[in-house]
């Protein structure tokens, strides 16, 4: 049952087992083991940063493509979400129609990106979608009637979704049952199951292929497959499962702008996600994703008891003050690379 | 001998500012196996990657099954039915051995018996099957690349130097298997340097030198005769043991 839902591609560590196995309860329990606020948009922006990240690496790790454009297709999700909630009204037959035009622009786009650079090399792919990633992201802050342009959109949930709907009169282990509960577990959940396809698609003929033409393209074109179409595939499906990304994004922030979706800090964090997880895995991804997310909201607080801690020692509570948290990230950062050069999932697999 | 499967008329190859192949003419014949012989750098593996489209002719004409497969590209042309066999253990070295053949079947997953007739050549194939490829020895890495080419029935096979680095039973099993291989319905085209090898294989014989065909004939007569050997090859008596 197991060995089926993971597609024969099994942790193969005990200390890997144990990391997915404590993110999928964690996460599962997060509003009852975390109460609060913040915690609670921790482990939803975790679930989506999985599903982002882990889409990514179909692309870098599975096959040896490096795209800059991976933020935009999340844009593209979000904003169809955003969009259909803002003109269309605050229902499901909204959300439906926002996620589905979202995933079919997305998968349209990097199916024309694709099919037209991805038989130049490496770099020069890298370039191209970095330059139309760059015109989205102006052409989204521009065209502020459809967008909101730098102030994006704020828009209304479907009723179900909404912290004021309540589910019963007395909290569960001191957590309300309402609209906003719901909808961490609708991210959750959808989160897991698009994990899940994703190590289905790595794990098919087609993933193979993918990790054949990452190796030797030459070598998997003489066996009869085009390097060109199997790369676009894989494009199209990033693209789509980004742009899911995005739409659940939405759906739990209810505010969608260019810095929360589209900005080039979101497609640096899912490139470090991936590399200090392991390329090439999806569990590195998810790994990656929870490390990372947790690191950019509870470093400073971490920071900040040390700051107290050290209190007057000279220089300590200046190194430790929370302002420098971004100098700690980018040190832990050049630590893992050094320590893991395949990332933690090929560090831990390799014990 | 039967109508060829495989016949290249003047085909010409440029690499680059580089010049390789001068008209390149040879037939290979159905059901056959015709041997790629010449000295280093005489031209077989590039006339190889030119008949896959890994290379693109210049000038002139290459007919698989009477079908002009000059300019298709080498997806086409691997549909087509012809496999190909690179020097230096060509394998995926990421994906397991059992991926590499499954990838390398495109009419379906392989058939039991066939795999059954690939591992009693090649054994330990059937005992790394969910090893990754790159764990493998040279040895197994270039079983492995042999038994990619001959995982489902191919019309034509082009093999580059298949016993390089082989250790002799190996090489046996090998034989064995190109020999049943013949004895099918495939043709083969096989670039060897181990004479001893060739002979024992080959119907017929194409001999490179400096991008061009000094000599096609039959292996048995080409066997036979010590001057031309010594001055198409530059072999000696020892080359025949």
């Amino acid at each position: 049952m197991l060995r089926t839902l993971l597609s024969d591609d099994l942790p193969r560590s005990r200390w890997l087992a144990a990391a997915l196995l404590a993110i999928v309860i964690g996460l599962a329990l997060a509003p009852f083991l975390f109460p609060g606020a913040k915690s609670l948009n921790v482990a939803a922006k975790i679930c989506v940063f999985v599903v982002l990240a882990a889409s990514f690496d179909l692309l870098l790790g599975y096959s040896g493509i490096v795209s800059f454009a991976h933020t935009m297709f999340f844009g593209i999700g979000a904003y169809g979400v955003a969009i259909a909630l803002t003109r269309l009204g605050s229902g499901w037959d909204a959300v439906a129609m926002g996620t589905v035009a979202g995933l079919a622009s997305a998968i349209a786009l990097a199916a024309v990106i694709g099919l037209f650079s991805l038989r130049l090399r490496t770099i020069f792919f890298a370039m191209i979608t970095l330059a139309v990633a760059s015109a989205f992201a102006i052409l989204a802050s521009q065209l502020s009637d459809v967008t909101g342009g730098e102030d994006g959109l704020n828009f209304r949930l479907p009723a179900i979704l909404r912290a004021s709907m309540s589910f019963a009169d007395t909290p569960l282990f001191g957590v309300r049952l309402n609209g906003r509960l719901l909808d961490y577990y609708l991210v959750y959940i959808v989160s897991l199951v698009l994990v899940l396809v994703l190590l289905r698609i790595v794990n098919s003929p087609f993933g193979s292929v993918l990790k054949a033409m990452r190796e030797n393209p030459f070598r998997a074109e003489a066996i009869g497959y085009r390097a060109v179409v199997y790369r676009t595939a894989a494009s199209c499906i990033a693209a789509a499962f980004a742009a899911l990304a995005g739409a659940l994004m939405a759906l739990w922030s209810s505010q969608t702008n260019p810095d929360t979706v589209l900005s080039f800090d979101i497609m640096i964090d899912i490139l470090l996600m991936v590399v200090i997880g392991g390329m090439g895995t999806v569990y590195g991804a998810a790994i990656g994703a929870v490390l990372l997310v947790i690191s950019q909201n509870y470093l400073q607080d971490l920071l900040l008891v040390a700051n107290k801690a050290f209190a007057g020692v000279p220089l300590l509570p200046d190194l430790f003050h929370p302002d420098r948290w971004l100098l700690w990230l980018g040190i832990a950062f050049i630590l893992c690379v050094y320590f893991f050069p395949t990332g933690i999932v090929g560090r831990l697999r390799s014990d | 001998m039967s109508a060829p499967i495989l016949s290249l008329r003047g085909v010409e190859t440029r690499i680059g500012r580089y010049h390789i192949l001068h008209g390149v003419e040879f037939d290979v014949p159905e059901g056959g196996l015709t041997m790629l012989l010449g000295r280093n750098g005489a031209g077989k593996t590039t006339t190889l990657r030119t008949i896959m489209g890994l290379w693109r002719a210049s000038a002139g004409e290459i007919r698989f099954a009477g079908r002009d497969i000059t300019r298709m590209s080498t997806p086409e042309i691997a549909m087509l039915g012809i496999a190909y066999v690179p020097e230096s253990m060509a394998i995926f070295a990421d994906l397991t051995v059992r991926e590499n053949l499954v990838l390398a079947a495109r009419q379906g997953p392989p058939e039991r018996k066939r795999l059954e007739w690939i591992f009693a050549r090649f054994s330990a194939l059937e005992r790394f099957w969910h090893l990754p490829a790159g764990h493998l020895s040279g040895g197994q890495k270039q079983m492995l690349a042999v038994a990619r080419a001959i995982v489902e029935p191919r019309r034509l096979l082009l093999v580059d130097e298949p016993t390089k680095g082989l250790a002799p039973a190996i090489v046996a099993n090998m034989i064995e298997a190109f020999r049943e291989l013949k004895d099918g319905a495939t043709s083969l085209l096989v670039v060897e340097q181990n004479f001893a090898f060739a002979r024992r294989l080959g119907n017929g014989v194409a001999v490179m030198d400096d991008g061009r065909v000094a000599h096609t004939g039959d292996m048995a007569q080409f066997a036979a005769d010590d001057a031309l050997q010594q001055h198409l090859l530059g072999l000696g008596m020892d080359a025949h043991q």
